[in-house]
C-alpha cells in the first residue's frame, strides 16, 4: 500500500481548502450577480479530488464533469484562469468561451470539465489509449457521478478500457443523487463498484469523506494502471453539501434531510483534526494556509474583474484550427 | 494513369499515412482481420499490427470518444463508423464533444481526427443502412465534412483529412467502393475546401455530391445529344465550401440544379440554393431546381428503392423542366 506521507497529507489538506474556498467565493460572487451562467458546487466532495490527484503528475490526464472546479484545482489549474473564466473574461482558461462547465488545460493534463453527463468517460479511455500507443507511462483518471453510471457512455468507455487494459482509473463520485433523483429511483445496485465485475476489472468502494481512504484506494488503482494491468472502478461514497446547482435548496427531493449526517463528516474538519493529532498541522498552520489561499484568491478575483471581456470577433475564432 | 477501385484508394491513403506518421492509427468495428465491412482496411493489420489497426467493441460512442481522447493527447486517429446510420448512436461524442472541445477550451485542444463512414442507398439495405445524413454534420460548427465521388478524390482527400488539424467527417458511398477510377501512383494531396468542375458547359450548372456526380455526368452525356450543355460541379467538401467555384459557374450559365441522395427537405442542397439566391440572384434565369431523394425512409424493395433515390433520369427530367421554364 502507498502510505500517506506528511507532505502528501498537507498537500491534500491545502488542496481541499483551496477547493472549498474557491467554491464558497464563487457562490458569493454568483449570488451577487457578478458571474453569468450557472454553477455546480463541489463542496463536500473535496476529499475525492484531492485524494486522487495527489498521485498525479502534470502529464497524467483527467476528465471531469459539470461539477468540475474541484478536479481542476486538484489537477493544478490556477485560480486566476479559473476565476477569469467564471467571469467570462478573455484571460480565462477558455477565453470566456467555455465557462464553469468546460474549464480545461491540456498543458496540465486537464482534458476538460464536461457538460454532458458521462461524456468524459469514453474520452478518458481514448486518452489512455493514446498514452499507451505513445509508450508513455502516464495514466488517465475519469471523474463522474452516480448519475453518469447509467449512461451508455459509462458502459462503452469502461468496457473499451478494460478490454484493452488501458491505463485508466474510473472514479465515480457517488453523492446519492442524480441531480434530484435518489439512488433507489435510478438504479437497483447498492454499490456502483459492483458493476466493475461486468467489465472484468477491480471495483472498490471507498469512503469519499475520508481523504486518506481515497488516497490509498486511488494509489493502488493508479499503480495498477501504470503497471499495464488495466483500469479500476473506484466508487467514492460522498455527498455534496449543497443543491445540484447554486440556488437549488435541495428541499424538493430530500437532500436537505440527508445532508445533515454528512456535514458531521466534513473532510476539511475531520482531516484537520487527524493531522493535528499527528502534529502535522496546528491551529496556527491551518490559519496560515487559509490566509495564503484567501490572499491568492482575492488577487485572482481582482485579476478577473480587471480583465477584458472577449472582443466580439473572438466569437468566431477557435472553431477550427484552419479553414 | 492506372485505375484502381475506390475502396483500394481508401486503403492506399490509410497505408501511406500510417507509414508516414506513427501517430496515425485506426479503430473501428471489424476493421482488423475482417478488413472492414466494405473491405476498406484490408491488409493493414498485417502491415501495422493490432495496436494500430484496432478492432473495437460494437460501441459507436465509445469509438468516437476513444478517438477524441487519443487525439487530445497527440495522436491522429482514424475512426470508422461502419454505416453513417450508426452515427446516430454516437451523436453526443460527435456533436457535443469532438466538434466542440476546441472552441469550448478556447482553442487549446488537439482534435486532429478523422471519422470515416459510408452512406447511400442502392443495395436494398433498407432504412437503417442506406441513409445520406451529411447535412446533420455540416450543420455543426467545428466539423469539416468531406464527401468524395471518385477514387482519386477518395485517396487525395483522405490523406488531406488525416493531416488536417481539425476533426473531419469523411463520408464514402457504398456503391462507389467497387467503381474504378484513375488515381496517380505518385503522392497526391487534394486540399479540403476545393471544388472540382467535373464537366464544363454553358446552359446550366449542376451541383452534385457523391453518387450523384456520376449520375449527373451520365445525364449530361445524354443531354448533350439534345444540344443541352451542362456544367457539373462536385464540391467534394461540403464544409468548408468552395462557394466561388459554384457561384462562378452559376454566373456563367444562369441556371442551377442541385442534386444529392439525401432527402430534399433541409438537405444540403437548400444551403446551396440559398447561397445562389443571395450571391448570384441577378444571374439566375430560372428558379433553382433540386433533384433529391423522396421524403421517406429508404425502402427495402429494389423497385421502391430505385423509385425513391434519384437517378440519371431524374436529373435529365430536372434539367429539361428547367429549360422549359424560360
Amino acid at each position: 500500500m502507498i502510505r500517506l506521507t506528511k507532505a502528501k497529507a498537507l498537500w491534500i489538506y491545502e488542496t481541499m481548502v483551496r477547493i472549498r474556498r474557491f467554491e464558497e467565493r464563487s457562490i458569493e460572487l454568483f449570488q451577487a450577480g457578478e458571474l453569468p451562467g450557472f454553477l455546480h458546487a463541489y463542496i463536500g466532495e473535496e476529499a475525492v479530488a484531492a485524494g486522487v490527484c495527489a498521485h498525479l503528475t502534470p502529464k497524467d490526464q483527467i476528465t471531469s464533469t459539470h461539477r468540475g472546479h474541484g478536479h481542476m484545482i486538484a489537477k493544478g489549474l490556477h485560480y486566476k484562469g479559473m476565476f477569469a473564466e467564471l467571469y467570462a473574461r478573455a484571460t480565462g482558461y477558455c477565453k470566456g468561451k467555455g465557462g464553469s462547465m468546460h474549464i480545461a488545460d491540456q498543458d496540465l493534463g486537464a482534458l476538460g470539465a464536461n457538460g454532458i453527463v458521462g461524456g468524459g468517460i469514453p474520452i478518458a479511455a481514448g486518452a489512455a489509449l493514446g498514452l499507451k500507443l505513445k509508450g508513455e507511462n502516464h495514466v488517465v483518471v475519469s471523474f463522474f457521478g452516480d448519475g453518469a453510471s447509467n449512461e451508455g457512455a459509462f458502459h462503452e468507455g469502461i468496457n473499451i478500457a478494460a478490454t484493452w487494459k488501458l491505463p485508466a482509473v474510473f472514479v465515480c463520485e457517488n453523492n446519492g443523487f442524480a441531480e434530484s433523483t435518489p439512488r433507489a429511483t435510478h438504479q437497483a445496485v447498492q454499490d456502483i463498484a459492483d458493476r466493475a465485475k461486468a467489465y472484468g476489472i477491480p471495483g472498490i468502494v471507498v469512503d469519499g469523506m475520508d481523504p486518506q481512504a481515497v488516497f490509498e484506494a486511488a494509489g493502488e488503482a493508479i499503480a495498477h494502471a501504470r503497471k499495464g494491468r488495466g483500469p479500476t472502478l473506484i466508487e467514492a461514497k460522498t455527498m455534496r453539501f449543497l443543491g445540484h446547482y447554486v440556488g437549488d435548496p435541495g428541499t424538493a427531493y430530500g437532500h436537505d434531510k440527508e445532508v445533515g449526517k454528512w456535514l458531521k463528516r466534513d473532510p476539511l474538519i475531520t482531516f484537520a483534526e487527524t493531522l493535528e493529532k499527528k502534529k502535522w498541522l496546528s491551529k496556527k498552520s491551518i490559519d496560515a494556509i487559509h490566509e495564503k489561499v484567501n490572499k491568492e484568491m482575492e488577487e485572482a478575483i481582482e485579476f478577473a474583474r480587471k480583465s477584458p471581456e472577449p472582443e466580439l470577433d473572438d466569437a468566431m475564432t477557435d472553431i477550427y484550427a484552419t479553414v | 494513369m492506372r485505375e484502381i477501385l475506390y475502396r483500394e484508394a481508401i486503403i492506399e491513403a490509410l497505408d501511406e499515412e500510417m507509414a508516414r506518421d506513427d501517430s496515425v492509427f485506426l479503430l473501428g468495428e471489424d476493421i482488423a482481420e475482417f478488413g472492414g465491412s466494405y473491405k476498406t482496411t484490408v491488409g493493414l493489420l498485417d502491415k501495422y499490427g493490432a495496436e494500430r489497426v484496432r478492432n473495437t467493441p460494437i460501441s459507436e460512442q465509445g469509438i468516437i470518444g476513444a478517438a477524441l481522447g487519443a487525439a487530445l493527447v497527440g495522436m491522429r486517429p482514424v475512426a470508422e463508423l461502419m454505416y453513417i446510420d450508426f452515427s446516430a448512436v454516437a451523436m453526443d461524442q460527435i456533436v457535443n464533444q469532438v466538434a466542440k472541445v476546441r472552441y469550448m477550451f478556447g482553442g487549446k485542444a488537439n482534435t486532429s481526427l478523422v471519422i470515416r463512414t459510408q452512406g447511400g442507398a442502392g443495395r436494398s439495405s433498407a432504412a437503417q443502412h442506406a441513409q445520406s445524413l451529411e447535412a446533420w454534420f455540416v450543420h455543426v460548427p467545428g466539423l469539416k465534412v468531406v464527401m468524395p465521388s471518385s477514387a482519386r478524390d477518395a485517396k487525395g482527400l483522405l490523406k488531406a483529412s488525416i493531416r488536417d488539424d481539425d476533426p473531419v467527417f469523411f463520408i464514402e458511398h457504398k456503391l462507389l467502393y467497387l467503381e474504378k477510377g484513375a488515381v496517380p501512383e505518385e503522392e497526391e494531396i487534394i486540399p479540403i475546401g476545393v471544388a472540382e468542375v467535373k464537366r464544363e458547359g454553358g446552359d446550366l450548372t449542376i451541383v452534385a455530391t457523391s453518387s450523384m456526380v456520376g449520375k449527373s455526368l451520365a445525364a449530361a452525356e445524354e443531354l448533350e445529344k439534345e444540344g443541352v450543355s451542362c456544367e457539373i460541379i462536385d464540391p467534394r467538401t461540403l464544409f468548408p465550401l468552395d462557394t466561388e467555384t459554384i457561384l462562378a459557374s452559376i454566373r456563367k450559365t444562369g441556371r442551377l440544379l442541385i442534386t444529392h441522395e439525401a432527402v430534399q427537405r433541409c438537405g444540403w442542397g437548400a444551403e446551396i440554393a440559398a447561397l445562389a439566391a443571395k450571391d448570384a440572384f441577378d444571374y439566375l434565369d430560372a428558379p433553382i431546381e433540386r433533384v433529391c431523394a423522396k421524403e421517406t425512409p429508404v425502402p427495402f424493395s429494389p423497385k421502391l428503392e430505385s423509385y425513391v433515390i434519384p437517378g440519371k433520369d431524374d436529373v435529365i427530367a430536372g434539367v429539361r423542366g428547367m429549360l422549359e421554364t424560360v
